[in-house]
């Protein structure tokens, strides 16, 4: 086995067991804003244990759909996970567009939750669903429109159009190694996949992952009937998800360096990322549902001048 | 009708002085005298001395320019011309009348119970009533539907009786199209305990226990404002320093609760870390509050004729320097909230309500300033000769316009603890209660009504006694701030988001048990 391939696996097994961390990061940096203790780090692996040991309760409106979603949605973010360029190597799924599929199995997780959101009947997991929905349909073309910079970008590299477009060419160094090169517009590309992180991921300021409100909430509703091993599986699934876009930004930020090197950095960005969600929580308050287009309309409009800038140099 | 009677709020006039109207008068009456910029305090049945289960209505009114106040009754009725068309502040008014006597408001839009909706059970043993007209009024007694909009694109969002934090339990119904608000009807009455009626036939040593946890956040201010009405009642003067004392309760119990609230709208925004600190720094306020009478909510301080606990000059300097120390902790506070531009975008235009209809429907308190109306009981009824802030008002009445009167306020107060510490430190040594009798157990002056007025923390406290032949309660009115507020709430949420609702609720901070009682 060559060594890319074995710290591709060494990566995916650290993304696996290590994505509980981060949630856990996020709530230290906050306690300790906010001059408290908090909970332990290690609190979403306690949180696990105690789901799988649990039993499970569902209401009678619900059918399979309900049961079955929260699998799907997990092995739907797992497999998007594995399309990357974990720690820098090449992922051995990876293929011509793969980009693509990527999107749209983690569309394929949302709509999943949604639907079993709104086979509960509940009026709060179908405005939960409906939210959700929306602010998908509108993170969707900014994740495009960035993932366009960075084909562009990978294509005037002079890769042949089978390599270029892949996540691992897309997520590959290259992009650090362009803005350390001089292309400083492309620092705009991290800033908007940290937004698309906080949107997809349900953060402040979009949706207020502690708030027992059930009124304002987007993705804490879809899944309140939701118990035992299926939420486990849920809360798992949500860590996951943030290990992805974490992953993401990573592999935009680190130059291409040495396989192992590489992935000490990536790993190390991933969990500094997690502190730097926490801090946007503490420091701000969540948006009025409203103006969450409007921060995606400004991401959309970053990306857009990055393209513009970087194609005219 | 007879010449009005107007008299000071401070006394307490001869129950049988109050003109009487005729039942078909009293709106016309009452919206003359609120187009003259008279605010409806009171209306309340008052149970006839001939005839069982028979009430005449009794309405009182305060003219807050000048301090004075009136009253009006009619004789026992069963119906009337109801107020609610021209004078929408008397709509729970005439509900909760209609729900206690039966007496029907002839033209009343919206005549459903206040805070009893009967379950079917209870509705089919008021169907063997055999009576005709008793019959065809609990007709109109039965469960009540909630209003509803009609269309596909519309749909209905239930919230409550159980809530997801720890609050009370109150049900709100919402009707949405998409995430507009279009209707939101309250309905609450699930803590009814019967207070006024648990009063009645006093004063006895229950009243004041009870009245303190009539609204247990705002224990002092109900507990003053029974006092005070006692005080009225038997023209009592108590000394200047229960006067101090009573005031710094009061205060200290608007700090704490202003203190609270700022750190809970925080938390709703998602604004960590005022949230946090202020629910520390509110139990300092508490604590202070435990450091003058042991309790930390306040309880057993004020007491008929004065109050029951004193402070010395060595105490008065001790407190006066934790409370800065903790005035120092909550400023920081908020000022870290009031600075964040996103807090600030957040609150900015939510839930607004404009001046005309905060005083079409009679609201008082924090939640009225906010909207511009000059309505604060410290200033237009006070208690005492000390001197005190004008009210404090903003004008957008929206959810910034209530956190920022509460920041104001909180200001104030803490200004006002220290110089009331200072000056109950340099007060010769006397007495903390009225000389003579306390007028706490056995009887008052008979045939008498009187009003008592007090600021609480959410606004003005209203409590009307009238005394019967022997002395003793026939009636004792109580009406918390929420009864005239929670409607401003649910006309503020209008055309609003429903994700707005949890903020925009906090903003108002309502008593579910004091609307209950």
């Amino acid at each position: 086995m060559s060594q890319s391939l074995v710290v591709y696996f060494v990566q995916l097994c650290l993304a696996l067991l290590l994505a509980p961390l981060l949630p856990g990061i996020i709530n230290r940096v906050k306690a300790i804003f906010a001059g408290r203790h908090g909970k332990p780090l290690l609190q979403t692996y306690y949180d696990l244990a105690k789901l799988l040991r649990k039993g499970e309760a569902l209401s009678q409106t619900t059918t399979w759909v309900f049961t079955l979603a929260p699998a799907i949605a997990l092995v739907a973010t797992l497999c998007a996970l594995a399309l990357l360029p974990l720690g820098g190597s090449s992922s051995p799924l990876a293929f011509t567009g793969d980009f693509v599929l990527a999107a749209y199995l983690l569309a394929l997780g949302r709509f999943a939750t949604m639907l079993s959101a709104l086979d509960t009947g509940s009026s709060f997991e179908g405005m939960g669903a409906s939210r959700e929905a929306t602010f998908a349909a509108l993170a969707e073309p900014v994740l495009f429109l960035t993932l366009m910079v960075l084909t562009s970008l990978s294509l005037n590299a002079g890769l042949d159009t089978e390599h270029a477009l892949s996540l691992s060419a897309l997520f590959g160094g290259q992009s650090a190694d362009t803005w350390l090169g001089g292309k400083i517009e492309l620092l705009l590309v991290p800033v908007v996949f940290f937004i698309l992180l906080l949107v997809e991921n349900c953060r402040i300021p979009v949706d207020d992952p502690n708030t027992h409100l059930e009124l304002t909430m987007i993705h804490e509703v879809m899944v309140l009937d939701h118990s035992g091993p299926n939420l486990a599986i849920i809360v798992y699934g949500t860590a996951l998800k943030l290990w992805f876009f974490a992953a993401l930004i990573a592999g935009l930020m680190t130059p291409d360096l040495s396989p192992w090197p590489q992935a000490a950095l990536r790993t190390g960005i991933v969990l500094l990322l997690s502190v730097l969600v926490g801090v946007t929580e503490s420091v701000m308050a969540r948006l009025r549902m409203q103006r969450v287009p409007a921060l995606l309309g400004g991401a959309a409009a970053m990306s857009a001048l990055a393209l513009i800038l970087s194609q005219m140099r | 009708m007879n010449t009005p009677l107007r008299f000071s709020y401070t006394n307490a006039v001869a129950f049988s002085d109050i003109p009487v109207v005729a039942g078909e008068e009293l709106a016309a009456i009452v919206r003359g005298l609120l187009d003259d910029d008279w605010r409806l305090l009171a209306l309340f049945g008052v149970p006839d001395n001939d005839e069982e289960d028979a009430a005449g209505l009794c309405c009182v009114l305060a003219h807050d320019v000048s301090g004075a106040l009136t009253a009006l009754r009619t004789n026992a009725l069963r119906t009337y011309l109801a107020l609610t068309p021209t004078c929408p502040q008397a709509h729970l008014f005439e509900r909760e009348v209609f729900e206690q006597w039966g007496i029907v408001p002839e033209g009343h839009p919206w005549c459903k119970r206040v805070r009893r909706i009967p379950d079917a059970a209870e509705a089919a043993i008021h169907s063997k009533v055999k009576d005709k007209a008793v019959q065809e009024t609990q007709r109109i007694l039965r469960p009540f539907r909630f209003y509803r909009v009609g269309g596909e694109e519309v749909h209905e969002v239930a919230v409550g009786p159980v809530h997801a934090g720890v609050i009370e339990p109150g049900h709100f119904r919402f009707q949405c199209y998409g995430e507009n608000v279009l209707h939101l009807e309250i309905a609450l009455g699930y803590q009814h305990r019967g207070v006024e009626q648990m009063l009645v036939s006093g004063p006895a040593h229950r009243c004041l226990p009870l009245l303190e946890c009539t609204a247990g956040d705002t224990s002092v201010g109900h507990a003053t404002t029974h006092c005070v009405l006692l005080e009225r009642l038997a023209g009592v003067t108590i000394p200047p320093r229960a006067q101090l004392v009573r005031r710094i309760g009061l205060e200290l119990e608007r700090l704490a609760n202003h203190t609270g609230d700022l750190g809970a709208i925080g938390g709703d925004t998602g604004f960590l870390p005022t949230s946090s600190w202020n629910g520390r720094i509110r139990g300092d306020f508490l604590n202070l509050t435990a450091a003058v009478c042991g309790n930390r909510f306040g309880r057993g301080l004020v007491v008929p004729g004065g109050v029951a606990y004193d402070l010395s000059p060595n105490e008065c300097h001790d407190m006066a320097a934790r409370l800065r120390a903790a005035g120092r902790d909550v400023c920081g506070s908020v000022d870290v909230m009031l600075h964040a531009p996103s807090v600030l975008e957040r609150c900015h235009g939510v839930g607004a309500l404009d001046a005309a209809c905060a005083r079409n429907l009679g609201m008082v308190g924090v939640a009225a300033r906010a909207c511009g109306l000059e309505l604060d009981a410290r200033a237009t009824a006070p208690l005492s000769a000390l001197p005190c802030q004008p009210p404090r008002c903003e004008h957008t009445g929206d959810v910034l316009a209530r956190v920022l009167v509460r920041n104001h306020e909180l200001r104030d107060s803490l200004q006002m603890v220290e110089d009331d510490l200072a000056n109950l430190a340099v007060l010769p040594e006397n007495d903390l209660r009225a000389a003579g009798s306390t007028p706490a157990v056995g009887s008052l002056p008979p045939g008498k009504l009187a009003v008592a007025q007090v600021e609480g923390w959410r606004g003005e406290i209203c409590h009307v006694a009238i005394t019967d032949a022997d002395g003793h309660f026939l009636v004792y009115k109580v009406v918390d701030p929420s009864f005239h507020n929670w409607p401003g709430l649910a006309v503020a949420l209008r055309g609003n988001q429903i994700s707005d609702f949890p903020l925009c609720n906090k903003s108002f901070n309502l008593s579910y048990c004091g609307h209950d009682l």
